[in-house]
């Protein structure tokens, strides 16, 4: 596993975040989450509460946020559930990162939709600007990796970064939305062409009325 | 029960088997690599694929599919013998040409597959996937290039070990096998992973590199390291044991068995005692066998009677039926056993026996644990009881707090508790069919405590028709035996210590606190300089289990016989014999001349030890004094070092400093 | 071309508030109550009758599945529908765009659906990466809760039903339906073998019916305007309307309402603004998002747009994910982009996928720069065989599909670039 993340080391990590508990907040959070499974099956939650707290991590350290290991055995031991299978779950998803990123975490949509695009010249322009594959920044600012579809595929080339779609997207509006974020700027969401979403570039084909207001079409059925 | 045909041929199986099961039953091999019958069915390695009609035009994974009625099986077909070539190619391409240093050599189902269902050659010129190696613990070497991701270990440690830390990490061609974190499994069973493992991912390391299964001599033997008397297969070359491995027994266990059962057995070459030793101005010299009987002869001679023999907790039936014959000789009574002091009620051996039974107690449905740590009492009880959950059975217990790795209400840690249980427990009990009680061997030493749980036997109404549900666990592999052939004397060893015998026969006994017999003249017949040699003033060098046949009861009452593996070392011999020969220099020469001879000397005086089977015991319940109180204790301190052989064995040292003391062997990086 | 009247999801593109002001005033949530009055039995004929086939991919009869679910429970466990929005198809992109622009037609689907199946609950279980997606779908839910529409007594119907949003965390297999249980039950999302099959133990060994998102949204309006209106579109086996995603090599790429049956050319040139450099520039298309196999342009210009008429290309509707590439593809590039996709997603579960997706993707690599041996192909075909219909789910089967495709349609080229990497043949010379 040539990309696979440098795992910290256990006795660090247990030193650094051996107290982690939810804030008040998210303790909240927490419990309305386990309320949506039945009873006795709160492992249900264990998707919901790791990135919860993923998040938490990320708001403590100014990033996007990771899962140390004292963090996964705090919400497996919540729900009742052997360490292993926590670890496991957080092994098998790609949006839990094992290792600390940076604040922006780019995620370059490389599947065969944008690449037919783009995504090429997208991660030509983040390497551009000092982003390397599976890296953070020295600046602790970016780090960069290539995702698989992300469901944008009507608006590629795309890349999440954290929370954020950036979509339709080509070197110079890639590197304009990294030099808004390393500048503190938040950049528009979404697509970077003049378009409303998915709809054709240009305006709608179709369902013109719905533009300008709510259109209700049940009169015409 | 469906009808069907497996390559043209009509069989009937029983409702619910699988079509894999069906194939077999018709006689047909099917391979496989992660279906195992003790485990639940992954069917993630599709080597079993078979042609199936009615259904659709693929090859079907013969472990996961229902037989049914009318089906039509083929395990001949172009398509079956595509899909296997296919399956066996992909689980090579990333598998190591390792062969000729890989301890699995010879024993490995990949191996041998590859050979009866594989295309002979790859197509497959890319770089092979390296796994870096997972520490799994002082048990478990691990070479995880090899591995094939069946997931069986995973499934056993979740399944039936019940200690969860064995799992699959990361996703697709990066999947790996891990403990947790890679920290050593902490459990007693986790050399069977190394059964259950198809290939040579995970080997068994204290014997890496020892031997090729072809080398080996194979006897089958009965194990003492605890009281559930595991049929085990010693494999042995030379005059040395090279590892221990279960046979299959699914009344006794299964086909595990426990960590110290599997690797105990470097500890039969080491400390042995090989040379008789008299002690001399307080010193054990080494001696000659005649200087050796000479100097207990001397004492016999004015015993006047005054003679008594403790037996060890690892020994045989024979070796105690003739120490007793020598004893009574010698105008002797006492004979005990139970070497830490314990002086329960004999009079019924139902009373102390488990009468549930072994495999039967899987059905129980309402449990009490008395002062009993299952998991290391008896690990295979344990499994059994975590199957008996599986099927809704409700466990409550009474002494101090383990982690038993499944869900047990701790009602407390005092005696009294016996006698007022809490409404739940005789709630659950009234409600169950089956309930059982399990008294620990420990329990035993508390006051009051025998009667207390016979009487919740009686209350609980645990004994009734077609069940008994009262259970004793001992722990001593010669504890049953030994009580059979009368090692038990009123008021237990304490007992014997003051009546200050002249000649104390200490037969493997390394338990006993040797300071009750300052004056007694102590002869020790056994195989480890351990406690029992240290206090001696003779040393009569014996053999092990290993060394020597022998008959072997049970905690239900099994009768066993265990075989022969090696020669003992040095001048050590075979107990019955040092006996026999010690008789003719007393004066009291033993009637028997062979090993057969006393085996059918004790069968004359106790018939059920000449029967292999389930002895029987008539339930009876000595009326008994109920009051106890007072807290429980533990009475095993450390599981991996409880007797003379794993106190001496190398592995078991290792297990015990690593996953009882804590100690940090994690290996560093290369 | 459809006419907007005849379109479910009138705020596709977002125009509009997708809360539940806006949503009421498009036509959602009107007197629920007398749609679940019918009854279920007459809910699930209604649905039967509409010709409405699966938009997940697989295209299984929506209302026969629900037929299969127990209409009563003999030993109390509960049943439960599960509602696929892992989007995760490279190509898909139209659940989406119904969950942000449109999360109230899903929401009242997935009450009247769970209703007709006779469900205690349904779990939407969204993909992890659809972050704002899953918050406006969850705000749909709580306004939905808010008005009584869900909880006790949902919508004055009398039946208790609630929906739950479950989020994913990255895992494409999460689409499959026993991989997606596994993964509400907090575990890896790997698939699980069948039978059982989910209807009869699924989540939480319950009765289980796993649905499309597209499925479940368009079933009020069916049952508003009957089924007979939703047949009256698209050939037979291959009725109504669909969400088509059209990405690639057009002018305007974009997702799209349009009538089943509707031919590749009217789509492109009617929404996507024709072919970027024109029909002649067309190479071939993935009609169907990345499982299905590619179709070269002569075949799919006229084509009808739906099961049948894609599959008489030797294709598949799927997802009516439509991937276009035009002549300036590297076609063996993006095909193999794909396999890469499918090694990055296989579960890991059962050998011949874990091994035989890195091994194709491997010599797919090879091909694409032509450093391979010609026999190499023929090995690569054989190779997907090898895994095709060898595993527990069908990834396996999406991971050969295309590359099949690609051998069928494009070996000259593949033997091009082998050919020119090797350079000349060397001539021979007769031995004396």
């Amino acid at each position: 596993m040539a990309d696979a993340p440098q795992i910290p080391d256990e006795t660090e990590v247990r030193a650094r975040w051996g107290d982690f508990e939810w804030t008040p907040a998210n303790a909240i959070k927490a419990k309305a989450y386990i309320a949506r499974y039945p009873d006795g099956r709160q492992q249900s939650a264990v998707m919901a509460l790791l990135d919860l707290a993923q998040r938490q991590v990320g708001a403590e350290t100014h990033t996007q946020g990771w899962l140390p290991v004292p963090v996964i055995e705090y919400v497996a031991a919540e729900l009742g559930m052997p360490f292993m299978r926590a670890y496991e779950v957080v092994t098998f998803y790609t949006m839990y990162n094992l290792a600390p990123v940076g604040r922006y975490h780019v995620q370059v949509c490389g599947t065969t939709p944008c690449m037919l695009r783009g995504s090429d010249d997208v991660l030509a322009a983040c390497k551009n600007k000092g982003l390397i594959k599976g890296h953070t920044t020295p600046d602790g600012l970016f780090t960069l990796t290539e995702v698989e579809c992300l469901g944008a595929c009507a608006n590629a080339p795309m890349v999440q970064i954290n929370d954020d779609n950036y979509e339709d997207l080509d070197y110079d509006k890639t590197i304009a939305v990294l030099d808004a974020l390393a500048a503190g700027e938040q950049p528009k969401i979404g697509p970077q062409i003049d378009r409303q979403t998915s709809c054709p570039e240009g305006g709608p084909t179709s369902l013109k009325e719905m533009v300008s207001e709510n259109h209700d079409y049940r009169s015409a059925w | 029960m469906p009808k069907l045909t497996v390559d043209g041929v009509e069989i009937e199986v029983p409702a619910g088997a699988t079509v894999l099961q069906a194939c077999e039953m018709a006689g047909k091999e099917i391979p496989r690599f992660c279906y195992h019958e003790r485990l639940s069915i992954a069917g993630n390695c599709r080597m079993c694929l078979v042609e199936v009609k009615p259904g659709p035009p693929k090859p079907q994974a013969s472990c996961a599919l229902p037989a049914a009625e009318g089906q039509e099986i083929r395990t001949d077909s172009l398509m079956v013998k595509k899909a296997r070539e296919g399956v066996m190619e992909f689980l090579l391409i990333n598998h190591p040409l390792d062969c000729p240093i890989c301890d699995q050599g010879g024993e490995c189902d990949l191996q041998d597959q590859s050979v009866a269902y594989g295309r002979g050659a790859s197509r497959y010129d890319e770089t092979k996937r390296a796994v870096t190696e997972k520490y799994m613990g002082p048990i478990v070497k691990t070479v995880m290039t090899r591995c094939i991701q069946c997931t069986r270990c995973v499934r056993f440690a979740e399944e039936v070990a019940g200690v969860p830390e064995i799992g699959a990490i990361y996703r697709g061609e990066n999947m790996q096998i891990t403990t947790y974190l890679e920290h050593a499994a902490k459990s007693e069973l986790s050399g069977n992973v190394v059964d259950l493992c198809p290939v040579g991912a995970l080997t068994a390391k204290p014997y890496a590199f020892e031997a090729r299964p072809w080398e080996l001599k194979k006897n089958f033997a009965i194990d003492v390291m605890d009281a559930l008397g595991a049929n085990i297969r010693l494999d042995s070359r030379g005059r040395q044991v090279l590892r221990a491995l279960p046979r299959i027994n699914d009344d006794v266990n299964e086909e595990w068995i426990t960590d110290k059962t599997r690797h105990h057995v470097d500890g039969l070459v080491r400390r042995r005692l090989d040379k008789p030793y008299v002690r001399k101005d307080g010193k054990l010299v080494e001696a000659t066998w005649a200087d050796a009987f000479h100097a207990i002869a001397a004492v016999a001679a004015t015993a006047n009677g005054s003679v008594a023999a403790v037996a060890g907790d690892m020994l045989d039936c024979e070796t105690m039926f003739a120490a007793k014959l020598l004893v009574q000789k010698l105008g002797g009574t006492m004979l005990e056993g139970r070497q830490t002091g314990l002086a329960y009620d004999v009079s019924s051996l139902a009373a102390v026996n488990f009468n549930t039974g072994i495999a039967n107690i899987e059905n129980a449905d309402a449990i009490l644990l008395i002062n009993s740590n299952l998991r290391w009492e008896a690990p295979l009880i344990n499994t059994r009881i975590r199957k008996a959950i599986k099927k809704g059975a409700k466990v409550f217990a009474v002494g101090p707090e383990f982690d038993l790795t499944y869900k047990v209400e701790w009602l407390g840690n005092d005696a009294s508790l016996l006698g007022k249980l809490p409404d739940a427990v005789t709630e659950a009990f009234g409600k169950a069919e089956r309930p059982a009680i399990i008294m620990g061997g420990g329990a035993l030493a508390k006051d009051g405590a025998h009667g207390a749980a016979l009487a919740l036997a009686k209350s609980l109404n645990v004994v009734r028709e077609g069940w008994n549900g009262f259970n004793v666990l001992h722990f001593a592999a010669a504890r049953m035996g030994g009580l059979m052939l009368g090692y038990a004397t009123d008021g237990g060893i304490k007992a014997v210590a003051a009546a200050k015998p002249k000649l104390l026969f200490a037969l493997g006994a390394d338990e006993v606190n040797y300071d009750l017999f300052s004056d007694s003249f102590k002869v020790f017949i056994g195989h480890h300089g351990d406690n029992g040699a240290h206090h001696a003033d003779v040393i009569l060098p014996g053999a092990t289990y290993a060394e020597k046949a022998g008959t072997y009861v049970n905690l239900e009452g099994r009768v066993q016989r265990s075989e022969k593996a090696v020669f003992a070392p040095g001048d050590a011999r075979e107990d019955w014999s040092i006996l026999r020969a010690l008789s003719d220099v007393l004066g009291a020469t033993l009637p028997f001349d062979s090993f057969n001879a006393v085996r059918s000397e004790m069968a004359k005086a106790v018939p059920a030890l000449g029967v292999e089977g389930l002895a029987s015991y008539d339930w009876a319940s000595p009326s008994l004094p109920t009051d106890a109180t007072g807290e429980f204790a533990s009475p095993i301190k450390d599981f991996y070092l409880t007797n003379a052989i794993c106190r001496a064995s190398p592995t078991m040292q290792r297990c015990s400093a690593e996953l009882i003391q804590g100690e940090d062997f994690a290996e560093a990086a290369e | 071309m459809l006419a907007d009247k005849d379109r479910i999801f009138t705020n596709l593109y977002g125009f509009q508030d997708w809360g539940l002001e806006g949503a009421q005033k498009r036509g959602d949530w009107d007197n629920t109550k007398d749609l679940m009055a019918r009854g279920q039995d007459a809910i699930i004929e209604e649905i039967k009758a509409s010709g409405l086939r699966g938009r997940g991919g697989a295209g299984f009869p929506t209302g026969m599945k629900w037929s299969f679910m127990p209409k009563e429970s003999k030993d109390g466990r509960p049943s439960f529908l599960v509602i696929n929005a892992d989007e995760s198809e490279p190509g898909s992109c139209k659940d989406r765009e119904i969950i942000r622009h449109d999360p109230h037609k899903l929401v009242e689907g997935a009450l009247i659906a769970g209703f007709a199946m006779r469900a205690r609950a349904a779990y939407i279980y969204i993909r992890g990466e659809y972050i704002y997606e899953a918050k406006v779908l969850e705000g749909a839910v709580a306004q939905a809760y808010e008005k009584g529409f869900l909880g006790k007594n949902a919508s004055g119907s009398g039946y208790d039903f609630d929906v739950f949003v479950h989020r994913g965390a990255g895992a494409y297999i999460c689409g499959e339906e026993t991989a997606m249980i596994e993964s509400l039950e907090g575990k890896k999302g790997q698939p699980r073998l069948k039978p059982p099959f989910p209807a009869g133990a699924g989540l939480y060994g319950c009765p289980t019916t796993v649905n499309n998102v597209e499925s479940i949204a368009v079933v009020p309006t069916i049952l508003r305007r009957g089924a007979a209106w939703f047949s009256s579109f698209g050939r037979d086996g291959n009725k109504g309307t669909k969400l088509y995603q059209i990405s690639g090599h057009v002018n305007k790429p974009c997702v799209v309402e349009e009538e089943m049956g509707i031919s590749f050319k009217d789509l492109i040139d009617t929404h996507c603004g024709g072919i970027r450099g024109g029909w002649d520039n067309l190479l071939a298309v993935i009609p169907g998002g990345s499982s299905v196999p590619l179709v070269p342009a002569a075949q799919i210009v006229d084509a009808p747009m739906d099961f049948d008429g894609l599959k008489a290309v030797g294709s598949g509707l799927g997802t009516a994910a439509v991937i276009v590439m035009d002549k300036s593809t590297d076609i063996v590039r993006a095909i193999s982009r794909l396999s890469y996709f499918y090694k990055h997603e296989s579960c890991g579960q059962c050998t011949p996928c874990r091994e035989g997706t890195g091994w194709m993707w491997r010599v797919m690599e090879r091909l694409r720069t032509g450093e391979a041996e010609l026999s190499e192909i023929d090995m690569l075909q054989e190779l997907t065989k090898q895994v095709e219909g060898h595993t527990i789910c069908a990834l396996g089967d999406a991971a050969a599909w295309p590359i099949q495709g690609l051998i069928k349609h494009f070996r000259p080229e593949i033997e091009r670039r082998i050919n020119e990497n090797h350079g000349p043949a060397p001539v021979m010379e007769a031995a004396e």
